[in-house]
């Protein structure tokens, strides 16, 4: 049973990334460092989970399946998207950034 | 860049795959039944729903687009382990700045997917595109556009600005001719 193996792996490694990322959000000291996990590090986490799910799925029934494929598309598109409309809002409520951050005269007001 | 299709009968060829691809993969099947309905969506969805939106470029170049999409799956998984490294290390060390890239691309739909591409590759995070539409005088075209990005450990301004600017910013110039 390879598949079993490659599919524990994968969970595995999945389940590592979206735990870091997870760790970002409490240790980072403010709102825009905490930003950077579960924009990035969660990507790879949900992407190991559902390439896990299709080898899983595809080794089990009959077929192949790669509808997991649209969900990790989907997730592609829609991460970047949730975390603009956060970081948006977080300038417009002018919230802290940590002392010692670099250019914060870039940042309008708006 | 070019705003409208060659094909009268297909006016955003790219979409019209896509949903050709979504369809199919939501169904989890190529039978011929599916097939065909595919075919008719891919064809008549686009039609109707043509004019409500605005145009957008279409991409000219399909063979640079997949080398693109490729190299930023490539940059993405890279990415996450740096950030990941980042985030397991001590959180003093880290430098966070915000950054002004000055933008060459001037069509909204180039510059979100270039917005998108920050967002998911190492250590930044895009957060706005000055000047802001509304603050403008009605009907006026800025002449420089700007995007702010966060980064969370920056190490030389004009590098990352560079980076940006080579490795994601030319080639969406390129696929999009504009």
């Amino acid at each position: 049973m390879y598949s079993e193996w490659i599919v524990s792996i994968l969970l595995l490694i999945g389940g590592a990334f979206i735990l870091i990322g997870s760790i970002g959000l409490i240790k980072m000291p403010d709102f825009f460092m905490r930003l950077h996990g579960p924009t990035k590090a969660t990507t790879l986490g949900m992407a190991g989970v559902l390439i896990a799910a299709m080898v899983f799925f595809s080794s089990t029934q009959d077929g192949v399946s790669v509808k997991e494929l649209l969900i990790t598309i989907f997730l592609l598109i829609t991460a970047p998207i949730s975390g603009y409309m956060l970081i948006k809002s977080a300038i417009h409520h002018k919230l802290k950034a940590k002392d010692g951050t670099k250019g914060l005269d870039n940042v309008e007001d708006d | 860049m070019r705003l409208e299709s060659r094909f009268r009968w297909l006016p955003t060829p790219f979409r019209s795959l896509l949903l050709f691809v979504v369809w199919l993969l939501l169904n989890n099947s190529v039978s011929p039944g599916h097939l065909v309905l595919a075919t008719l969506f891919a064809f008549f969805i686009p039609i109707i729903t043509f004019p409500f939106r605005e145009p957008q470029p279409l991409i000219i170049k399909p063979g640079l687009a997949i080398k693109q999409l490729l190299l930023v799956l490539y940059d993405i998984v890279t990415a996450n382990m740096q950030v990941a490294l980042l985030i397991l290390g001590p959180v003093k060390n880290l430098r966070p700045a915000f950054v002004k890239v000055p933008l060459d691309l001037s069509h909204e739909m180039p510059i979100t997917i270039l917005a998108s591409t920050v967002s998911l590759t190492p250590g930044t995070v895009s957060a706005e595109v000055y000047p802001i539409p509304e603050s403008l005088p009605e009907g006026e075209e800025p002449t420089q556009r700007y995007l702010l990005i966060h980064v969370l450990d920056l190490a030389d301004e004009q590098e990352l600005i560079n980076t940006i600017k080579m490795r994601y910013e030319a080639p969406l110039k390129e696929i999009f001719q504009c």
